[in-house]
């Protein structure tokens, strides 16, 4: 029973709490922790007719393992947030899920990701429907340096979504209402996008994204660039948005993750620690690392 | 401060506040930015002296050439001469002859006479035939015509010729000078606008060599080089930035890119010479085989130039065309190629500005000849402005000198303007948002 002061391995930073002998941890709630040295997964990783489901993938950086056995479902219309320390891997996993990383050089991915059960990774599969099927929002803002109405008939465009001027005007309309955007560009449409707020960009940028009409949406740190009010707006946004598509973001605020999510799963150097409802995460999380990050001991 | 500590510096220093330190290191801070600033300008200066000295000696020895002198002769158009029939190869010669010996007529002998015909040039009689053949009613009156004076007599109303030098090594004899001042106290000699030296080719009497054949052949040239670059250039640097797979060959092919860009121009001279022109025998001196040549060798620079474009397109572009399902391709028509095309412009105009400035590839594959005609097409024989440049250096005549430099002037003004343009393309591609 000794207080350690020390930057170990793991990442962990100051006064470890008290350890007994027992591979567990109590803490001051008096709930039973998994060690901080188990590096299973907690929590149910399954889910009842999933949309996407990750068995034991791993990833490689050249010589770095920056992803180690992971295995997590995706739900239908849920959002699942990915919430972890910084250099973690989730941002790396959920690249993954449209195969974004493929443009990585040096970049080595193993284990089975499905997309409605087939493989996306397979042998035939076509990286150009999957990623129609699964789009991505990114963490800066980047719309094309194109008319905001450019940016969002791009991808209907280049998949013939639209048949004809008519159609392809309606789709925009659609996805900027739907992204919350259209009463502030409706008369600007063929002013350049980048002339935008960041705030504005962003919504612009997910307007673009669901333009495309995908099942699952990937957001990594959406809000990372963008001040409190944006935040706010986006995530209403988000939430509005789950009712049509399932949804996977990463981020860096435990309380964004805690507002606009179902489902937390946190990522510690590579390995998936815990996953499971948002409020269980939040409240009563069953691993230490957990909930030394959800505490503010670090991260 | 504290400075009761006997010997103690260090216990002071650790009271110093951060204010005193940075103010005590400031000044130095200063004058060392002043200094470094003070180089800069010395630099720009250096360089603007030189430059102006090099634009003041070109401008200075070849404005003149801008003028030409004119003698202003009665020609009697004779009808027994301009026979209706052979309009085009009666003797003009002679009636140039006539009327100078009309306005000097105590010119006697042979020798004083062919010194008198020579005082105008032999472009003359081809002045009155295309006068004659454009209005023949002029047939049969007298008629006063400025026609070009020699480029000795040139020299001398611009000023370019001492008198005091001993007869017998002057161009023009005591008695030329003495007809030359009775010509000008009559008012019939006179300096004009140049017109020939833009509208003419080449010709071995500087009153009537232009320039105008070899900024015909420098274009023709160009033309080829610019369609054979730019298309192949971007089209290869696409490929090796874009699809290539990073391996072992591209890295190879890479290298050798680089290379190609130093390799001293004659080379490519050399294999024009033995493929372009022994091999697949396209003709000599031709502006085609010219462009060829600079083709290859503005290729390197057209390559590296647009590589470098496409790598300054940002990654995040490219995720976000990605990331709404572009293929790779549509990825780099819709929005790589767009945002790099400024880029590559700029390094293609710069290449072509080169490739116009090449002399020794050329001089290897012809087109160093004496070409009088203005070329017309892509294989005409032809020359091209910097060869000009050269072989009018290389001439005896004092006149060329004055032409040499107003050529390099002209050189200078298709380059400032193709540089110009640059700046202008560059200006109207760039996406500012």
């Amino acid at each position: 029973m000794i207080a350690i002061r020390e930057i170990n391995e793991v990442g962990f930073v100051g006064q470890m709490p008290e350890q007994d002998t027992q591979q567990q941890v109590r803490a001051a709630t008096g709930r039973v922790l998994v060690n901080r040295e188990n590096r299973e997964t907690v929590g149910e990783i399954t889910v009842d007719h999933p949309r996407m489901t990750c068995r034991d993938v791993n990833v490689w950086y050249g010589d770095k393992h920056a992803i180690k056995s992971v295995s997590l479902d995706v739900g239908r219309n849920e959002v699942i947030a990915m919430i972890g320390p910084s250099g973690c891997g989730k941002s790396t996993f959920i690249r993954c899920l449209n195969r974004m990383n493929d443009t990585i050089e040096g970049c080595r991915i193993t284990g089975a990701i499905t997309l409605d059960g087939i493989d996306i990774y397979g042998k035939n599969i076509d990286v150009v429907p999957l990623r129609a099927q699964v789009g991505m929002v990114f963490q800066k803002p980047n719309p094309f340096p194109k008319s905001i109405y450019e940016n969002i008939a791009y991808g209907p465009r280049i998949h013939g979504m639209a048949a004809n001027k008519a159609e392809l005007d309606e789709i925009v309309e659609t996805s900027l209402i739907k992204a919350g955007l259209w009463n502030e560009v409706k008369d600007w449409l063929g002013q350049p996008g980048t002339g935008l707020s960041g705030g504005q960009q962003q919504r612009l940028c997910i307007a673009r994204t669901i333009a495309v009409n995908p099942e699952v949406i990937l957001m990594d740190e959406p809000c990372s660039a963008l001040d409190p009010i944006a935040t706010a707006v986006i995530e209403d946004l988000i939430d509005e948005l789950r009712e049509q598509y399932t949804i996977v973001i990463v981020t860096h605020s435990m309380q964004q993750a805690s507002r606009v999510s179902q489902r937390t799963a946190y990522f510690h150097l590579g390995d998936l620690i815990e996953v499971g409802s948002t409020p269980q995460i939040f409240t009563n999380p069953s691993h230490q690392l957990t909930e030394d990050y959800i505490t503010g001991r670090f991260g | 401060m504290n400075n009761a500590h006997p010997n103690g510096i260090s216990p002071a220093r650790k009271k110093e506040r951060t204010l005193d330190i940075v103010n005590r290191g400031l000044g130095k801070r200063y004058r060392a930015e002043r200094r470094f600033r003070c180089y800069g300008l010395l630099a720009i200066v250096v360089s603007m002296v030189f430059l102006s000295l090099l634009f003041i000696s070109i401008v200075g020895k070849g404005y003149s050439a801008f003028l030409q002198t004119f003698v202003k002769l009665d020609v009697f158009l004779d009808p027994e001469i301009l026979d209706e029939q052979s309009l085009a190869t009666a003797d003009y010669q002679g009636l140039v002859k006539k009327s100078l010996r009309g306005m000097f007529p105590d010119v006697a002998g042979r020798r004083d006479k062919r010194m008198l015909y020579r005082m105008v040039s032999s472009g003359a009689s081809f002045q009155l035939r295309d006068l004659v053949l454009t209005q023949p009613d002029v047939i049969g009156q007298t008629l006063p015509v400025w026609v070009p004076a020699d480029d000795d007599v040139d020299m001398l109303i611009k000023g370019h010729f001492d008198r005091n030098v001993d007869e017998g090594q002057r161009r023009l004899k005591d008695k030329q000078l003495a007809w030359i001042d009775q010509l000008s106290s009559e008012d019939r000699i006179k300096k004009k606008f140049n017109t020939t030296f833009f509208t003419a080719g080449d010709s071995r009497e500087p009153e009537l060599a232009g320039i105008w054949g070899a900024v015909a052949g420098s274009f023709f040239t160009l033309v080829v080089t610019l369609v054979l670059s730019f298309p192949i250039g971007v089209a290869a640097a696409v490929y090796l930035e874009e699809f290539a797979p990073k391996n072992r060959w591209t890295d190879l092919i890479e290298v050798n890119i680089n290379n190609l860009a130093a390799v001293p121009s004659i080379v490519f001279g050399l294999l024009g010479l033995a493929v372009f022109l022994n091999f697949f025998g396209l003709p000599r001196s031709a502006p085609i085989v010219g462009g060829l040549v600079l083709a290859l060798m503005t290729l390197p620079v057209v390559i590296i130039a647009s590589r470098s474009a496409l790598k300054a397109v940002p990654p995040s572009i490219r995720e976000a065309a990605l990331g709404v399902g572009a293929s790779q391709m549509q990825m780099v028509a819709h929005h790589v190629l767009p945002l790099a095309l400024p880029g590559m412009l700029t390094g293609a105009i710069i290449g072509m500005a080169r490739a116009l400035g090449e002399t020794a590839p050329l001089l290897m594959i012809g087109m160093v000849a004496f070409i009088v005609d203005i070329p017309t097409g892509f294989t005409d024989p032809a020359t091209a402005l910097p060869v000009q440049i050269y072989l009018w250096a290389d001439s005896p005549e004092r006149a060329f000198v004055e032409r040499t430099s107003a050529a390099i002037m002209v050189l200078l003004v298709f380059l400032i303007t193709m540089n110009a343009a640059a700046v202008i393309l560059r200006k109207r591609f760039e996406k500012r948002w």
